[in-house]
């Protein structure tokens, strides 16, 4: 019964039909879409719900310590079908409201937007660890300088909290690629889904799904090799620390 | 400062908004996202292929409707269709009382009964008496769980509930279940299959309960959208009546889908 | 990941209950109220006497499945982190290849890799059908068990060999001093300064092991997540089923969170 040659056909994985190799990566370049935009989306709101936190009314804060108090107890899961099903709903509903008609929400933006709100309250945290450990003498000095906020957020706060939020936002990054497989489970073609379906097809299970963790890992090696580079790069002058 | 989370926060919406594009006058067309043969199932092109792919087609064409596959998971399909993710379900979905509730159907478009299949060499019939202390896997959110459920389960059986049932074919397989209750084309095609024809048998069509079985086949729409509806059945009719629907069927099978 | 990365991805402390009563608060409060009346008085409930004796049940299948594959996975951490620090390079090897592995890649991935790929290879093979094991093996938790217990196993794996590295060198060294053996010093000194060490990052690391807990539903094991979905498919309704289940992992969380919070009182970690 043990079918060996079933396990090990690699003619499954080709690029072209009848290989599966393809549709493969279509599914990665998909979950790579994904994790980018929501990345993005992520870090936007992250740096918002920063300031917010940090320099916010007191109303802004406590809504945000909601925000990231809920996403950060909730599993990703729940949060990405509760964001699917009802986030596209109401934002729907929103844009209706405000004039703009009802949109048309494609399948990759409710993808970046479901990913992007989760990570928007984890890249809040991080931010907000980074801001903190920038020494407050160095922005009042900047403010007594004469400086604007902006000024001092682009002069000061940034350059100097970036080596402090790279090491938390670049496994923020590993942690995007990795939470879009959770959308397989709303039924959206990434690559873990698609692996599935190529698995179910062909009845090669072992074969598509080390395939797919092959294509995974590749991506956090790669993601890996750049995080070092950024890293050396922004820690310059600064003495390592554990 | 709140300005500037104000900002941030309207610039992702529009942001997200023009992402989505203007596919506005498309008719999305929802079925379930995985291997579901002989009605729908990936390609290792990634297209889409079986006999309800060409059903679609054939009525999209003859509704003159721009339909574009929008693949869901079972699981949560009917919440797609009512929060507007999708137009239509295109997904083997059974017109049932329950479903009618929340959703409204099209005429139907095939009717088939439902059967058990189990390992070969274990000899049992279909009925609560011969399923009872054995396992049976059902997929989720269909009317073989409710039926598997009503008359199985409440008997001694134990039901395990598949999200796809491509799982749950593949558990029977592998010896985790005694035997899977569902279409008896879609089972048929399974052990058509090498897997398939290795492990299992028919055991033969379940009992009817057409409360609980339903009355055939239907495509699911949102409730109000007569419009839709009314040119869907034309369409159906249509192409029972010239023909198209006899062709593309005679593809797949050597008798009539649609039932009495 | 960094202690202070886990703190961002997992709920460690509760917000404080200073100041509850200043006026923002209040009105906020309020409006949360009425939020929460409106939420209760015009969505429906109804389905939730009839599915509360699944819940409850739901909900000890999540805790059984955390503490087990928590404290499994910690076991575990503790010889992976130990050879990554002195083993012989072959097992440093090994472990780090096994950490960079299964953090390298989804979770969702690894179980249904276990599931549905090694899982439907075991009964091609008699002996093992026709073993003890079988009855287990035919399980659907046993192999969610094993895929939280793995990942558990290299996120607290990588924390423990820092922990067995930050061992200050000194206290070895008076170790050995003392005549100790290797064994008895890494049994009285190394292994409980490590444990020590790693203590703190529990706590957001079980956290993190919660939020995991629910993809076990989708290889049919039963737990809150799963009970909760087949009340969508049987009822038809869509958001409150998924409220509740929010509001139950995050009082879930909330009592991890504080339980910890205790622990850590009675054990002095920080600074340690």
């Amino acid at each position: 019964m043990a079918d060996a040659g079933s396990l090990i056909n690699w003619s499954l994985l080709a690029l072209e039909p009848p290989g599966w190799g393809g549709v493969l990566l279509a599914g990665l370049w998909q979950s790579v879409q994904i994790a980018v935009g929501g990345y993005a989306l992520g870090l936007l709101l992250g740096t918002g719900g920063a300031m917010g936190k940090l320099y916010g009314g007191p109303v802004t804060k406590d809504l945000l310590e909601v925000y990231t108090t809920v996403v950060r107890a909730v599993p990703e899961l729940v949060l990405i079908l509760i964001l699917y099903y009802a986030g596209t709903d109401v934002l729907n509903k929103m844009s209706a409201a405000l004039g703009f008609g009802s949109v048309d929400i494609s399948g990759l933006a409710a993808g970046i937007f479901v990913i992007g709100v989760v990570q928007g309250a984890y890249s809040t945290e991080v931010l907000r660890g980074a801001i903190k450990a920038v020494p407050a003498g160095q922005m009042e000095a900047a403010r007594a300088y004469g400086m604007s906020p902006l000024q001092v957020m682009r002069r000061i706060t940034l350059p100097a909290m970036l080596p402090h939020a790279i090491p938390g936002l670049s496994n923020l990054w590993l942690i995007a690629t990795k939470d879009t497989a959770l959308l397989a489970v709303v039924g959206f073609s990434e690559l873990t889904l698609v692996t599935r379906q190529a698995a179910g097809s062909t009845k090669a299970y072992l074969l598509f799904f080390c395939a797919a963790g092959m294509l995974y890992l590749l991506l956090t090696l790669l993601s890996n090799v750049l995080i070092g580079i950024i890293e050396r790069h922004y820690r310059r002058g600064l003495t390592r620390h554990a | 400062m709140k300005n500037a989370v104000k900002t941030i926060a309207l610039a992702a919406a529009i942001g997200l908004a023009a992402l989505s594009g203007a596919a506005a006058q498309q008719v999305r067309v929802g079925f379930a996202a995985e291997p579901y043969p002989p009605f729908t199932s990936p390609d290792a092109s990634g297209n889409w292929e079986g006999w309800e792919v060409d059903f679609m087609k054939a009525i999209c064409a003859e509704a003159k409707l721009d339909c574009v596959i929008t693949p869901v998971a079972w699981d949560g399909i009917i919440p797609a269709l009512t929060s507007n993710k999708i137009d239509m379900i295109i997904g083997s979905m059974s017109i049932t009382a329950e479903r009618l509730q929340t959703i409204d159907f099209s005429d139907k478009y095939y009717n088939t009964p439902t059967a058990v299949i189990g390992p070969k060499g274990q000899d049992f019939e279909p009925t609560p008496e011969g399923l009872s202390g054995k396992t049976i896997g059902v997929q989720v959110a269909t009317i073989h769980q409710v039926y598997a459920n009503k008359y199985f389960g409440e008997n001694g059986a134990t039901v395990k509930e598949y999200q796809t049932q491509d799982e749950a074919n593949n558990d029977l397989a592998a010896g985790r279940i005694d035997a899977v209750q569902a279409d008896s084309i879609a089972l048929s095609d399974f052990l058509k299959t090498e897997q398939g024809a290795a492990c299992c048998d028919l055991k033969g069509n379940v009992k009817d309960d057409p409360e609980i079985l339903g009355a055939g086949v239907g495509v699911g729409l949102r409730k109000g959208e007569t419009e839709l509806k009314e040119k869907i059945n034309a369409a159906i009719k249509a192409i029972r009546e010239n023909g198209t629907y006899d062709e593309f069927s005679k593809k797949y099978f050597d008798f009539d889908v649609y039932g009495g | 990941m960094s202690e202070e990365t886990v703190s961002a991805l997992a709920l460690t402390e509760l917000p404080s209950k200073r100041a509850l009563l200043k006026p923002h608060r209040i009105v906020l409060m309020a409006i949360a109220a009425v939020l929460v009346f409106c939420i209760v008085w015009f969505m429906r409930w109804d389905w939730v006497p009839k599915y509360s004796g699944r819940l409850v049940y739901g909900v000890g299948v999540t805790l059984l499945i955390l503490f087990t594959t928590s404290i499994l996975g910690f076991l575990l951490a503790v010889p992976i982190g130990l050879v990554q620090v002195t083993g012989p390079w072959p097992l440093k090897l090994l472990a780090r290849g096994f950490c960079t592995i299964i953090r390298g890649t989804p979770l969702l991935l690894q179980l249904w890799l276990l599931y549905y790929g090694l899982g439907s290879l075991f009964p091609q093979f008699p002996e093992i059908r026709n073993s003890f094991l079988w009855p287990y093996l035919r399980e659907a938790w046993p192999y969610g068990v094993a895929a939280l217990t793995i990942s558990f196993a290299a996120y607290e794996g990588e924390v423990m060999r820092g922990a067995f590295a930050g061992v200050p060198a000194g206290e070895l060294e008076a170790a050995r001093a003392y005549g100790m053996s290797r064994f008895t010093m890494f049994r009285r000194i190394w292994l409980p300064r490590a444990v020590h060490r790693a203590l703190p990052t529990l706590n957001g690391e079980t956290v993190l092991q919660l939020k995991a807990t629910p993809l076990v539903a989708t290889i049919t094991v039963i737990d809150v997540y799963a009970v909760i979905s087949k009340v969508r498919q049987e009822t038809y309704i869509t958001y409150e089923p998924l409220l509740l289940l929010a509001l139950i992992y995050l009082c879930l969380t909330a009592i991890l969170v504080v339980a910890f919070r205790y622990f850590e009182r009675r054990i002095p970690t920080r600074g340690a």
